[in-house]
Parts: structure tokens; C-alpha cells; sequence
């Protein structure tokens, strides 16, 4: 067999001189067959910035190469080479292995032995365990007050708590977040407060967004979260700008983007990871795959194993995590993020988990789910228990720390609140700011007609807004 | 002589610049040299200018690396890096929504959409995200440094999907402006206001004029105020309002109407959100007459938006119904172009007839 190769080689090589721009293949039938090449182009070499190497077709067409073994024979196309085969195959529609999740404590809280995880400290450990607890009851409490006609409108993160919290704390302050919006346990990480939070829900004159958006719709230039927007996924390519604006400061620093797995249905995801991935720009995207997209569940979403397989479609490195597990979250985002700042590459994690909540308080979610399963995902795959076991097995946490933190957090909410009520409303003027940098002659002239309008009819305009 | 003579037998010289008296609202020394230029050369140096003067200005796109479809982006990528001047996936959506992510961090994010008419898939991240991003976020973040570029218009073979002029979508837009230039020496100057305004901005350009409209360009660097409008010709007997490659037409039917005892005055709108309403309200107000001229079809048109304000302000001064001189209400066709388009002796018929209303 070697000798015969040996013979053909030589053969194709001398067949390769005096044909020019074609060759006849032999295969080991004895059967000639011509092959026909394209042109060659640029070989992409296995490290490096891909980016600007010119596929420029000058060169001379390449030939086949030939190997010892049969069919690792490769064609050039745009794009590099390509091993030819000639077996038909189609590559199934799945894996035969649904991608596995990444799990580092089990259900009671214990450390599955032999883990990667990064170790956490007690003090990391603690507040992590504070901040999601302080979720829950940031979320109980202003579900509440929407329920009494406090505030208009409230979305729960009920169930992601890890997600929200772990990722934040693997992240250094200077990445920039870009949020979808069920991902307030972020900013509260960051540092923001009960207050704040209470503010933009009630529009009040301190909040930040100038009461021009709906509740939970929050945003802080100062922590570097850019303020939520209620369109599905129009964050992920604008993240792509971000990562590539940090890596061209060469700031040590990632940009950070969250959405659900409804959002992956959405044509600005194929948007997003692709530009990351072709700029090679430092994103972490971070889809909650939370089972739900208000009433619709993902066997309605999409046909693949989940999101983590879409990752390799863009050239992009992903991950399948157990997202109501807060040690592999904080492991696997802690990761990516490195990842990406070091290597200058998008990487996608999909944080397994489940929407406990309804989808909003203007959904009733046992319309469409079995109440049982919203109670079993509540009571035995709660991250939040989950998480104190351990850190309560490690001797950090107790049930009077417990009972402290609850409570003193809902009292906290509910000055919070009290005090955000009593605020003045945003002054008329607001209304016309922003809109542009300096506002234009035809807004002065809106402005002017309103304010006179407001003066001849007030009893048609809510009271509290200082003209 | 021949080469000037475009579709239509109009002359392509720059509008208002052989006629009658012209305010010229550029700052040009007598001191400065100036390059006979076309539109996309006058672009080019724009662009060349504004990533000159800010390190932190990228401009990309589909196809811009090797110059652009129009030659546009011509040796930018040579001279200031493939890092700053690159091409984009193929997808609107994500070159506007990468823009915005630039913008968002600072930095001035010059995009270009290869025509207007596949602008479309960046509607959504336009009017959702960058018009309304310094106003959701109570001013704590802005994409004023984005400027979204794209060739719009007819151009004699474009059919439906080369051929489109979309302004009227973003008109109705709070939070962007839309600017459209006549010449290439006015889409300097506007480009460059464009690109440094703290404001996101669509910047149409007639693909038609790119090769066609020859100007003096001043070779320095100069800005043309936006929302300011230009009385590039006057008159006394009616007020002619248009913008970009419509203006050229315009202007022959302002001559022709000239020779039969019509004075015309002609308004180059420039930009169109948010438009000069006194400029145009003033000339009404002298002439009593309005005629508006657009490619896009009339119906929902930008000249409806005019009319209806120059009605409310001007309504006792006006001595005849404003007319709209626009394309059909139909897809921009292949063949049927001539049918389709404003042509000039469209818009001398309506100059008579509001004039002998």
C-alpha cells in the first residue's frame, strides 16, 4: 500500500507539472476522475487575528494534497481548506448527547467532589448570599406595591437569583452591562440602592431616568449598566460595539449582556454574535434560558439542544451552566470573562433555570403551566436555598442572620418605598429634555403651547408636575 | 458639455450656484484652496477630515474597506487602519446596532448602509434604541456620536430596491436627525456637522450626483449648520421647497418659469428633522405660494408635513393651495421612471397653475 502511494505520488506530481490548472485524482479503485480546483486563497493559520488577511485571488491555483491516508484529502475555498470526503453525510440535527451542564453543588448544597470551580471567601460568599436574599424580598415587596396601585408595572427575577447575583460577582465593575431586563440583581451588586430602585419605579423627581420609563427600567451610567429597553435583544449587538470600543482603549475590562431565551430567537442575536465574534471583540453574552417567554415555552422557541449549541455556529466558545447554582455561575462567568479580555473573544453562556415569577404583573402565568410545576421549581430547585445550605455548612451564615437580614431588607423596602411616594413628581420640563443634546425650536414652541394649555384646562392634567 | 447632460436632458450643475442672488451660509475664506470635487470625493474628504481630527472615529460598513460600492470610503482604510475603517457582516441591523454600541461608549461611529433602501432591518435599533437612548436614560448615556450614511434616490436604472428615498420614515422620528445635501461641496460641510453633532443623525446621500455633480470643494476643514434652511435662489412669486438631487431639477423649472415672467424663489431644506420652519415661513409669507418637490411618493410624503405647517402659520397669506410635485404612490418602477419621477415640466405646470390660481 505505502508502495503504491509512493508510485502514485509520484505520478500526481509529475501529472501536476504538465497539466497546468487540473489534475487527475487516483484513487485506490484505479479510477481516474477529474477534479477540478478553484483558486487558491489565504490559509488561516491556527492562532492569531484572522481578520485582515486578504483572500486577495492572485496566487496560483493550489492542488490537492495528497496523503497516506484515504480521503484526508483537502480542497481550498474561500475560507481555507477543507477535507473532502466522499461519503455522504448529513450532520444530525442534534448532538446524540444533549450538551452537559455545568454543576459544581449539588441539590443540598454540597460541593460535587472533584469540581473545577473557582473557591469563593467568605466575605465573597456571604454578600452573595445577602444579595440574592435581598432580591427576593426587593421582588416580594415591590410585586406587592404594584399589586396595591403603588406602582404601575413589576417584573420578578424570581428563580434566577444566582444568575443575577454570582455573575455579577464575577465580574470586575469597569465591564460594561447591557441588561435585557430581569437582571436587576446586577446593578444591585454594583451598588445601587433599595432607594434608587424604589425611585425609577415610582418616576419620582430622583430618578435617574427622569421618569420617562415604565418600572424596572433602570440604568446607571455610574455602575455601568446602560439603561433597560424594553425591545427584545437590541442589546446584544450594541454589546458587540461596546466589547470592541474597550478593546480599543485596551481597557481591562468586557462587555457583559444578558438576555433570555426568548431573545435568541430574535434576529439582533444572530446580529450580535456574529459582529463579536468577526470583530473579535471582549462580550460575554449570558442567556437565561429560563424555560419561558411570558407564555410561550421553548419547545415553541427553537428546535435545537437549547442556546449553547448556536454558540459554535458563530465561531464563538460557549458553555451549558446550571444557572441556579451560584458557584458554577460565579466559575463559568469569572471564566468567560477572562476569556474574553485576555483573548480578545466573545464567549456565550447559557445559565440554565427556571421563571418562577409570572412574566410580569401583568401576566398570570397558571393560565399556561401547571401550578404544581411553578411550585416544585419554587420550593425544591430554589437557588437561593440552595446556596445557603452551603455557605450555611461553612459555618458563615446562621438562621439569625437570616431573620436579621429579611427583615431589616423589608424594612428597609418599605421606608424605601414610603419615602419614594413622598418625592416630588419630575418637573413639567422633563418632559421636553433629552430628546436632543439642546432642545429644538419646535419643542420650545411645544413646550410653550403646553405650559398655556396646562394654565386654561389644569383639571385635565395630574396635579404634582412644577411647570 | 455632453457629460453634464444628465437623464431628462437637465444640466447638472450644482443648483444655486448660476443664478440670482445666493446667501451662502459657508464659512469659506477667499484664502482657502478649493479642488473641483464630485459628490463622493467631497464625501471622502469628510470622512478622511473627521477621522483625522478624532482618534476615536470609526467608520464601517459593508464593502468599505475596499472603498465602497460609490467609492466613498476610497483609500481610508490604507491610510488610517483596518481597525478604523472596516467591513461589516452583511446585516443592517447589526452594523447600526455595533454603531450605537460605539457611539454609546463615546466614540463617533460613522456607518454606512450600502443603500437606503436596505435600511429597513436597522429600523427596529434606529427608532428604538438610538433615537430614544439619551431620553430613556434620563441623559446618563447618549449615541450622539453615531451618523448612519446611505445612498438614496434615483438613478435612472434603479428599480424598486436602488432607487428609494425613505426620509419620510425618519422624519417622523423624535430624537434623530435627517439631513440630506444638494452638492458636494454643501455634503462636506453637512457631513461634517453630522458626524460631530451629540445627536444621532441619518445622513442621505443622491447617489445620483456621486459621479455626476462636480463642484469647488474648499479643501479645509468646514461645517454647514444643520436646521438651518438656504435660499439658494430668490423670487417674489412663489416658494419652491426641496432637498438633495430634486433641487438641480428645480432649479431648471425655476429658469424655464423665469422666461415666462414667473419669479420663483428656491429653498433648499437641507435638514429635514428638525426642519427650518421660519426660513420657509418667511418666504411664503413673501410670495404667498408654496410648491414642494420630492422623488419619494406623495402620499405620507415629508411635503405633507410641510404643507400642513406652512398652512397653520401662513393660511391669510397664502394665495393658492400648496402643491406637492412627488413621485407616484407606487413602487419605484424600472421601466415607468419617467412616469414615475418629478420631472421638470411636472413641476413648471404646477408653478403656472398655482401661479394663475
Amino acid at each position: 500500500m505505502a508502495i503504491w502511494f509512493a508510485r502514485s505520488r509520484n505520478l500526481v506530481s509529475s501529472l501536476r507539472q504538465n497539466l497546468g490548472w487540473s489534475a487527475i485524482l487516483i484513487k485506490r479503485d484505479n479510477s481516474p476522475r477529474p477534479v477540478v480546483f478553484t483558486t487558491s486563497t489565504a490559509f488561516f493559520g491556527p492562532v492569531g487575528s484572522h481578520r485582515h488577511e486578504s483572500t486577495a485571488v492572485e496566487k496560483q491555483p493550489d492542488f490537492v494534497q495528497q496523503r497516506d491516508e484515504e480521503d484526508a484529502l483537502e480542497l481550498d475555498f474561500p475560507g481555507g481548506k477543507v477535507g473532502y470526503t466522499s461519503e455522504m453525510k448529513f450532520i444530525p440535527e442534534s448532538p446524540s448527547r444533549r450538551i452537559p451542564c455545568y454543576r459544581v453543588l449539588d441539590e443540598n448544597g454540597r460541593i460535587i467532589p472533584d469540581s473545577d470551580f473557582i473557591p469563593v471567601s467568605e466575605k465573597v460568599a456571604v454578600k452573595m448570599y445577602e444579595q440574592m436574599a435581598t432580591l427576593q424580598v426587593m421582588d416580594h415587596i415591590f410585586y406587592e406595591a404594584q399589586r396595591q396601585g403603588r406602582i404601575s408595572f413589576y417584573l420578578t427575577s424570581v428563580g434566577e437569583e444566582a444568575i443575577n447575583i454570582a455573575s455579577a460577582a464575577a465580574l470586575s465593575p469597569d465591564d460594561v452591562v447591557l441588561p435585557q431586563y430581569r437582571e436587576p440583581g446586577v446593578l444591585l451588586w454594583r451598588g445601587f440602592t433599595l432607594e434608587e430602585f424604589a425611585n425609577q419605579c415610582f418616576g419620582n423627581k430622583a430618578d435617574y431616568g427622569k421618569g420617562r420609563q415604565m418600572p424596572i427600567h433602570y440604568g446607571s451610567n455610574r455602575h455601568n449598566y446602560f439603561t433597560v429597553s424594553s425591545p427584545i435583544a437590541t442589546q446584544l449587538p450594541q454589546a458587540a460595539g461596546v466589547g470592541y470600543s474597550l478593546k480599543m482603549e485596551k481597557k481591562n475590562a468586557c462587555a457583559v449582556t444578558f438576555m433570555g431565551d426568548g431573545g435568541t430567537s430574535e434576529g439582533d442575536f444572530h446580529a450580535g454574535l456574529n459582529f463579536a465574534a468577526v470583530m473579535e471583540a471582549p462580550v460575554v453574552f449570558i442567556c437565561r434560558n429560563n424555560g419561558w417567554a411570558i407564555s410561550t415555552h421553548i419547545s415553541e422557541q427553537f428546535r435545537s439542544d437549547g442556546i449553547v449549541v448556536k454558540g459554535q455556529a458563530y465561531g464563538i466558545r460557549s458553555i451549558r451552566v446550571d444557572g441556579n447554582d451560584a458557584l458554577a455561575v460565579y466559575s463559568a462567568v469569572r471564566s468567560a470573562r477572562e476569556m474574553a479580555v485576555k483573548e480578545q473573544r466573545p464567549v456565550l453562556i447559557e445559565a440554565m433555570t427556571y421563571r418562577v415569577g409570572h412574566h410580569s404583573t401583568s401576566d398570570d402565568s397558571t393560565k399556561y403551566r401547571a401550578a404544581d410545576e411553578i411550585q416544585y421549581w419554587k420550593m425544591s430547585r430554589n437557588p437561593v436555598n440552595r446556596f445557603r445550605k452551603w455557605v450555611e455548612d461553612n459555618g458563615w451564615w446562621s438562621e439569625e442572620d437570616e431573620s436579621k437580614l429579611r427583615s431589616n431588607t423589608r424594612k428597609q423596602l418599605l421606608q424605601a418605598i414610603q419615602a419614594a411616594e413622598k418625592w416630588d413628581k419630575q418637573p413639567l420640563t422633563e418632559l421636553f429634555n433629552d430628546v436632543y443634546d439642546v432642545k429644538p425650536k419646535n419643542l420650545e414652541d411645544q413646550e410653550v403651547g403646553l405650559k398655556a394649555l396646562i394654565e386654561k384646562q389644569p383639571q385635565d392634567y395630574p396635579p404634582g408636575f412644577h411647570v | 458639455m455632453a457629460a453634464l447632460l444628465g437623464r431628462f436632458g437637465r444640466k447638472l450643475v450644482s443648483p444655486g450656484s448660476s443664478h440670482g442672488a445666493r446667501r451662502v451660509s459657508t464659512t469659506v475664506c477667499e484664502s482657502e484652496t478649493v479642488k473641483s470635487l464630485n459628490l463622493y470625493s467631497a464625501i471622502n474628504q469628510a470622512l478622511r477630515i473627521a477621522l483625522e481630527t478624532d482618534p476615536r472615529s470609526y467608520v464601517f460598513g459593508e464593502d468599505v474597506g475596499f472603498g465602497g460600492v460609490f467609492r466613498c470610503t476610497t483609500g481610508l482604510a490604507e491610510r488610517f487602519g483596518k481597525n478604523r475603517v472596516f467591513n461589516t457582516p452583511l446585516c443592517e441591523q447589526g452594523i447600526v446596532g455595533f454603531g450605537i454600541g460605539l457611539a454609546a461608549m463615546g466614540n463617533r461611529a460613522i456607518v454606512e448602509i450600502q443603500f437606503a433602501d436596505y435600511i429597513y432591518p436597522a429600523f427596529d435599533q434606529i427608532v428604538n434604541e438610538a433615537a430614544k437612548f439619551r431620553y430613556r436614560s434620563g441623559n446618563q448615556f447618549n449615541c450622539g456620536g453615531l451618523t448612519i450614511r446611505a445612498p438614496y434616490g434615483a438613478v435612472g436604472h434603479g428599480g424598486h430596491y436602488h432607487s428609494q428615498s425613505p426620509e419620510a420614515f425618519f422624519c417622523h422620528v423624535p430624537g434623530i436627525k435627517v439631513v440630506i445635501p444638494r452638492s458636494p461641496q454643501e455634503a462636506k460641510g453637512l457631513l461634517l456637522s453630522c458626524i460631530r453633532d451629540p445627536n444621532p443623525v441619518v445622513f442621505f446621500e443622491p447617489k445620483w450626483l456621486y459621479r455626476q455633480a462636480v463642484e469647488e470643494v474648499p479643501e479645509h476643514d468646514y461645517m454647514i449648520p444643520l436646521s438651518e434652511a438656504e435660499v439658494i435662489r430668490e423670487g417674489n412669486d412663489i416658494t419652491l421647497v426641496g432637498w438633495g438631487a430634486q433641487l438641480t431639477i428645480m432649479e431648471q423649472a425655476c429658469l424655464d418659469a423665469e422666461k415666462e415672467g414667473i419669479s420663483c424663489e428656491l429653498i433648499d431644506l437641507k435638514t429635514l428633522l428638525p426642519w427650518d420652519k421660519e426660513t420657509v415661513e418667511a418666504s411664503v409669507k413673501k410670495t404667498g405660494r408654496l410648491l414642494i418637490s420630492h422623488e419619494a411618493p406623495v402620499t405620507g410624503g415629508f411635503g405633507a408635513e410641510i404643507s400642513a405647517t406652512i398652512l397653520e402659520r401662513c393660511f391669510l397669506k397664502l394665495e393658492a393651495p400648496v402643491s406637492r410635485v412627488c413621485g407616484l404612490d407606487t413602487p419605484f418602477p424600472l421601466v415607468f421612471e419617467p412616469f414615475y419621477m418629478p420631472t421638470k415640466n411636472k413641476i413648471l405646470d404646477a408653478i403656472k397653475s398655482t401661479v394663475n390660481y
